[in-house]
């Protein structure tokens, strides 16, 4: 088997005297989509902001192998390095795009930023590789010197995932990538991160509410309740034999697709 | 711009009574002097100091004037220029100023000066190592414009984020088919640190790469220095397959003929006549002494101040 990409080892989050999230651990492979699901409260958007080298947990260890410095502690390494990892080998796809996008700057500049950032000083050649990413998203490149205010939200999502895969990450972090989009944008987009992840071999956390995109998109899923893991094991498995009790409680409000 | 020179709190001409040598006291010139040194040894990086309150409005440009208070001495001579004349109010206000609380000597000539305090341009006449060259800079922080909190652009700084800064080009190519920017051209200093190089035309940017002169910045509202030291590495920022270019006229001065200097387009007449010269007032009328003329060397004799 090969090695994980990502280890989590009892991860806790605090605030204050409210616990976040506690206990967590899982390893994620390479090329595996980890689904993180639960209602809303149950800890998962600060688990992936600790996972994302965004918020340093209170207790606990995120391991990350790089691809030349071996596994390194993402809390452990210096501010610099962290960063680096996190607009190189990692990518950060929001919910609301506005959290991933510059407003201010073209669909072209947002892809761009990336490749500008590790060193990219031809500007035909960032054009190129910008154009080539927006028709890998399905978006017109004829739109390339758009502002995202002129995309729908459906668009400026493939923006958002543009921008970030364009340097070619190793790791996705997904935080409710259709959420807020209406259904049928939400199965297209849903397809074309299925594709993109699936060809380019790149792993993802995937943290949503919505069994329906984890059961497209998750290899694997980790169920939580008020900030613990309850449940843990293969996507059909799990939505199609739950066996904690929580578990079984989500999996039975959802509609039969 | 004010008519009244603001100077006008000041005691008494001639005298330096009630003031000590440079108007700041010894210890607010040792903290600046502390400031100029890191900035020195860190090219490029902006250092915070505590800027005092001066007799001028800040935008007069009491951070450039704090930092030559700082650095002059009674055997320098100091020249002040500002759009690239050293008649301007401003010029001469600041001029008048160390004459009044340092008796130092002023000049108009580059060549004769030590102290170079500048706005809106670098001269044209090459500096020298025993020259420094001091900017007033209104707004210091080249990310500014993409990053509104200061601990943020800090970060960018500390780690060399500067994709951001690229993009801010990206954008210009893709909109105008160049990097249209023609002032505050951003620059990164000896392979490190991106800085403003305060409203300077892009024209002048050449001149801040391997001066042989100390180029001190001042900026006194936002309380930052920074400096470039003598035969510092300078670049402007560009891409490969549009490289950093310099504005250039289609004609030469109409005063002195010159053909490599920045030009400033001037009204000569109530029909609205124009015609090109130097910016550099001092530049021009040294090379009208040593006999150049252009197409029109008396076009200004009828205008009272000469470019605006
Ligand atoms: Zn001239």
């Amino acid at each position: 088997m090969t090695e994980p990409l990502l280890r989590v080892e009892n991860l806790a989050k605090r605030f204050g005297a409210t616990l976040a999230c506690a206990d967590v651990s899982f390893v994620l492979r390479p090329g595996e989509v980890l689904g993180i699901v639960g209602e809303s409260g149950a800890g998962k958007t600060t688990l992936l902001r600790c996972l994302a080298g965004q918020l340093r947990p209170t207790a606990g260890r995120v391991l990350y192998r790089t691809r030349h410095e071996g596994e390194v502690d993402v809390y452990a390494i210096a501010e610099p390095a962290r960063r680096l990892l996190l607009r190189t080998d990692w990518g950060i796809v929001h919910q609301n795009p506005r959290d991933g996008l510059r407003l201010e700057v073209s669909a072209g500049g947002n892809v761009g930023e990336r490749l500008m950032a590790v060193g990219a000083r031809h500007y035909g050649k960032i054009r190129n590789e910008v154009s080539d990413w927006l028709t890998r998203v399905e978006l017109d490149p004829a739109r390339i010197d758009q502002y995202p205010e002129t995309f729908s939200g459906g668009m400026q999502q493939r923006v958002q995932i543009a921008r970030n895969l364009v340097t070619k990450p190793r790791l996705l972090f997904l935080d409710e990538p259709t959420g807020g989009l209406d259904v049928s944008v939400q199965a297209t987009l849903l397809d074309l991160l299925r594709s993109l992840v699936g060809s380019l071999g790149i792993a993802a956390v995937l943290v949503t509410h919505d069994l329906g995109v984890v059961r497209l998109l998750a290899h694997r899923l980790v169920v939580m309740k008020d900030g613990r893991i309850v449940e843990h094991g293969l996507t059909d498995q799990v939505l199609d034999d739950p066996q904690h009790p929580y578990t079984q409680l989500l999996v039975s409000s959802i509609l039969p697709v | 711009m004010n008519a009244s020179s603001p100077l006008q709190v000041a005691p008494a001409a001639g005298t330096t009574e009630g003031y000590n040598f440079g108007y700041l006291d010894e210890q607010t010139k040792r903290m600046i002097r502390r400031a100029l040194l890191k900035a020195v040894a860190i090219p490029g990086y902006q250092v915070p100091f505590g800027s005092r309150e001066m007799p001028l409005p800040y935008g007069w440009g009491t951070g450039g004037i704090q930092v030559t208070a700082s650095v002059i001495g009674p055997a320098d001579v100091l020249k002040v220029i500002d759009q690239g004349a050293d008649d301007t109010t401003n010029a001469v206000s600041i001029r008048k100023f160390f004459n009044r609380v340092a008796g130092v000597r002023t000049t108009e000539k580059t060549s004769a000066a030590t102290i170079i305090q500048t706005r809106h341009r670098v001269p044209e006449t090459p500096l020298a190592e025993n020259q420094i060259l001091v900017y007033q800079v209104p707004i210091p922080e080249p990310l500014r414009w993409l990053e509104a909190r200061e601990a943020e652009t800090r970060r960018m700084h500390a780690l060399a984020e500067y994709g951001a800064m690229r993009v801010n080009l990206y954008e210009e190519v893709a909109r105008y088919g160049r990097i249209a920017k023609g002032y505050d051209y951003p620059v990164e200093v000896n392979g490190r640190y991106i800085m403003s190089p305060s409203p300077i035309p892009k024209f002048d940017n050449p001149k801040l790469d391997n001066n042989p002169a100390l180029q001190l910045f001042g900026a006194g509202r936002e309380r930052r220095i920074y400096a470039i030291p003598p035969y510092t590495k300078v670049k402007s920022l560009d891409f490969e397959d549009y490289p950093f270019t310099v504005e250039r006229w289609a004609q030469a001065c109409a005063l002195c003929g010159a053909t490599d200097s920045f030009l400033d387009e001037v009204i000569v007449d109530d029909q609205g006549a124009r015609v090109f010269v130097c910016s550099d007032t001092d530049y021009c009328e040294d090379r009208r002494k040593q006999g150049f003329r252009g197409a029109a060397p008396d076009a200004l004799a009828a205008t009272a101040s000469g470019a605006s």
